[in-house]
């Protein structure tokens, strides 16, 4: 009987919570944004948060086509530089009138020495004024990806930054804090309202908004909730309305919760083993990867399903090439994944004369969704076919300096093209000859010419389709030649309540509530 | 007494560096931090010049020398993470802590003092000792296991309460607190009680032991024998001779509640010191971990050292001992 009333009481409290905000927006996410300045970190999640709040000059459709934004069209007007015609009639959300000269300055802050998010425009020159609607912005080379590029540089006020002394960046070295770290003025759908750190921040509608909103809210409340369960907690007892971050093993619970819906995907991400391909190893042994035999044997060792089914659970994508799906460049013919033969295996490995031969495995287990279990499974399968390889995890921050320092014999790697959405990412940063921008994340330090100058014709081809037939091309070379060995596109899953709709939730997993209705 | 007074806090400033070396020799193995600030597309020259920036290419020496200089003047420098003021930082996350150890605290003592009571009097009946064997539960279950079975059952099996976070605030000048709003309170309600479980078992175990200690003694017989009503003889007799220890428990025990409340405060994304230390390590955040550690050994510190000078105070035999 009490507990009836218990249950009556509660009820009744979220019905009149549930009348009282009939167009909020209780997001609860797994982790909280960083900054309120766009530019003070270039991480993925906080930029796609900030979106809501600030704009760029161009923006993607949710099917990842690049579309005008801030700038309604674009040429070039030599093979160097870009004209932008800007949105006439744009204001920032404090009543400024967005034109050329905000553009000058905002990109004069991000592409400053001391900003976090410079290395996301890597073709950027210089900005010049032509009227006070229209830009030019130099380049290095005529790379059409430029446009994607610029989907993640927001537009700041410059009047704003120089009243707030915020014309610099951020620069954690210098030990100032900026304005923009706590306060905003951008041109978005949205508006911040308030925001305490790891509490919440409030998100209200931006009635002056220059585009025809589609969603339906009032306010967002963002919540981040760190802990799994907890978060979990939040949707069953409706505290939340919807997460981003629904864990794996609880899906099936919050599948059977009644007024709760989950989506679920694969996410842009693929996971690879990659392999050291310097001469000798770190400690001086002689390096056997460089046979391509090694290489193509340990492709045939790894049971790709058994990994899909007992460690993803049947949720992940399995992979027969290097970049997603959704990713342009992919070719359904090459994603086929490689056969598990293990006896093929040992016979290659036989020839290559490297049979038991001890190499480690350096994984993380903070980074890729059950990468524990994944490099775990990995260390069986090899070892059954004759090889010794021994697993060396931990977390993120104490791994990946071995892994960027060059000193691992293998190691896991996870790359989803982000912010360009385009195969050119991982060719010409992962699977290039590292030398200037190329190659960053080329941590084996392989170098294979003829893939390095299809990558660089296809940085020069303006056509997008010969384009991206070249970048196929080029991930046809890098399977061949066994550069890395893709294993899996890992799921993803949000989690709400009934009442939300139109939630778009694209491969990239980034929040855009501008669509998101609410209630009807 | 001077004498005593200068050595014990020459000791507590020792210790104080001894954490700061500690705690930066740990971050020498913890990793690049510059490897985690990096975005993918930055190039090696930008990241050697971002470490040479931040001064991680300096000797150790000199890295430490900085760091103590600025640290005993309040600066722990900029976090890496969200280019926010270290100090600002804490201090805006160290009422939030306070308030859940000071409400954990009291609560130890409301529920441990009486059930300690009640089971040194009762002891051998089935109620004293199956609470005897529930307080080794409590004693021995995980914080964060406590910590979400709580919100199993009270908040989304009855929705009594809030499964997270700590509800509105109101700001009394620099200090923000919930106490004052219904939904502050009702969020404290949980995470308090997961932290203070712990402690409650230490309370009970330790009051029903000096009680039973007590009960033994000639006063409570006389007393007993002099026909005084027995919730007055435990009561106001036996349990104010119980308690001198237990507050000595309770105030030592404080810096490890402010410590423990890490767990907690992740489990219920309670915004306080441990969940920013939670964040920071994940981030090698380094200005922010140093300055967690700092602050928070300063804490266990200056408690030690009070209790010390007080019970020199109290007892002049301490004083003779250092000398």
């Amino acid at each position: 009987m009490k507990l009836r009333k218990h249950l009556l009481a509660g009820l009744a409290l979220t019905f009149l919570a549930s009348a009282a905000s009939a167009e909020t927006l209780r997001w609860g996410s797994p982790r909280d944004i960083f900054s309120l300045d766009p530019y003070s970190y270039g991480s993925t999640s906080n930029l796609a948060f900030l979106n809501h709040v600030y704009e760029g000059l161009t923006r993607y459709t949710p099917e990842f086509k690049v579309e005008p934004a801030l700038a309604t069209s674009w040429e070039m007007v030599s093979d160097k530089v870009w004209r932008f015609h800007l949105r006439k009639g744009v204001k920032f959300q404090n009543g400024a009138d967005f034109t050329a000269d905000d553009v000058v300055a905002s990109m004069a802050r991000v592409s400053h020495p001391t900003s976090p998010l410079r290395g996301n425009i890597p073709a950027y020159v210089s900005t010049t004024k032509v009227d006070d609607y229209t830009v030019d912005i130099a380049v290095n080379s005529p790379n059409p990806l430029f446009l994607n590029d610029m989907t993640n540089i927001f537009m700041f006020d410059k009047d704003w930054l120089v009243d707030n002394k915020s014309e610099l960046p951020t620069d954690v070295g210098a030990k100032v804090e900026g304005f923009a770290t706590y306060n905003t003025n951008g041109t978005g759908p949205f508006k911040v309202e308030s925001r305490v750190p790891d509490s919440k921040t409030v998100l209200v509608k931006n009635d002056g908004w220059w585009d025809t909103p589609k969603h339906n809210l009032d306010r967002i409340e963002f919540m981040p909730i760190t802990s799994a369960a907890t978060r979990v907690a939040a949707l069953l007892s409706g505290e939340i309305d919807l997460t981003d971050g629904a864990p794996v093993q609880d899906l099936e619970r919050l599948k059977s919760a009644p007024d709760l819906k989950v989506v679920e995907r694969t996410d842009l991400r693929t996971v690879h083993m990659v392999f050291n391909r310097h001469e000798t190893f770190a400690d001086g042994r002689e390096n056997f990867f460089n046979n391509i035999k090694v290489r193509q044997a340990i492709d045939h060792a790894i049971d790709r399903q058994l990994i899909f089914k007992r460690v993803m659970r049947g949720k992940s994508h399995v992979a027969g090439t290097m970049v997603a799906p959704e990713i342009p460049g992919y070719s359904a013919e090459l994603d086929v994944p490689t056969t598990y033969d293990p006896e093929l295996s040992k016979k290659l490995l036989e020839e290559a004369g490297a049979v038991g031969k001890e190499f480690t495995l350096v994984c993380m287990n903070d980074e890729s969704v059950n990468e524990e279990d994944v490099c775990s499974a990995l260390v069986s399968m090899l070892s059954r076919v004759g090889l010794k390889p021994t697993l060396d995890i931990g977390p993120r921050a104490v791994q990946a300096p071995k892994r960027a320092g060059g000193k691992s014999d293998a190691y896991m790697i996870g790359w989803a093209n982000e912010p360009t959405l385009d195969a050119y990412s991982i060719l010409v940063q992962v699977l290039s000859t590292r030398e200037g921008a190329a190659g960053v994340a080329n941590y084996g330090g392989w170098s294979y010419p003829e893939l390095d100058a299809m990558v660089k014709k296809a940085a020069l081809e303006m056509d997008h389709d010969k384009r991206l037939a070249i970048e196929t091309e080029a991930l046809k070379f890098a399977k061949d030649e066994v550069i890395m060995i893709p294993l899996h596109q890992q799921p993803m899953a949000w989690a709400m309540s009934k009442n939300v709709t139109d939630v778009t939730i694209r491969a990239d997993n980034k929040p855009r509530h501008w669509l998101t209705r609410i209630g009807d | 007494m001077i004498v005593f007074l200068i050595k014990r806090l020459a000791n507590a400033v020792l210790v104080m560096l001894a954490v700061a070396l500690l705690a930066f020799l740990i971050f020498r193995f913890a990793g690049d931090p510059v490897e985690l600030m990096a975005n993918e597309q930055m190039s090696q020259a930008d990241r050697i010049e971002l470490r040479e920036k931040l001064g991680l290419n300096d000797p150790f020496v000199t890295q430490f020398g900085r760091f103590v200089v600025n640290a005993a003047q309040g600066d722990f420098g900029i976090s890496y993470r969200n280019g926010q003021d270290v100090m600002k930082l804490i201090a805006e996350r160290f009422p939030a802590t306070m308030e859940l150890a000071l409400v954990a605290t009291i609560l130890s003592l409301l529920i441990g003092i009486p059930l300690g009571v009640i089971t040194a009097i009762h002891r051998g009946r089935w109620y004293s000792e199956g609470l005897q064997f529930v307080s080794i539960i409590g004693v021995s279950l995980p914080s964060f296991v406590v910590g979400i079975l709580l919100i199993l059952v009270f908040a989304v099996t009855f929705g009594l309460v809030p499964a997270f976070g700590r509800g509105d605030v109101v700001q009394l000048g620099w200090w923000s607190t919930g106490l004052l709003t219904a939904s502050g309170r009702a969020s404290l309600l949980l995470p308090s009680l997961a932290l203070a479980l712990y402690q409650i078992t230490l309370v009970m175990r330790l009051v029903r032991a000096e009680m039973m200690e007590v009960l033994r003694s000639d006063f409570v017989k006389f007393a007993r024998a002099r026909g005084v009503p027995r919730w007055r003889i435990y009561f106001r007799h036996a349990l104010r001779n119980c308690l001198m220890p237990v507050v000595t428990m309770t105030a030592m025990n404080f810096g490890s509640l402010i410590a423990f409340a890490l767990i907690t405060e992740t489990v219920f994304q309670w915004p306080g010191m441990g969940m920013l230390f939670i964040q920071a390590v994940t981030f090698l955040d380094m200005p922010v971990m140093a300055g967690y550690l700092c602050i928070v050994s300063f804490i266990f510190v200056t408690l030690n050292t009070l209790v010390d000078i007080a019970y020199a105070v109290i007892d002049p035999r301490l004083r003779d001992a250092t000398r």
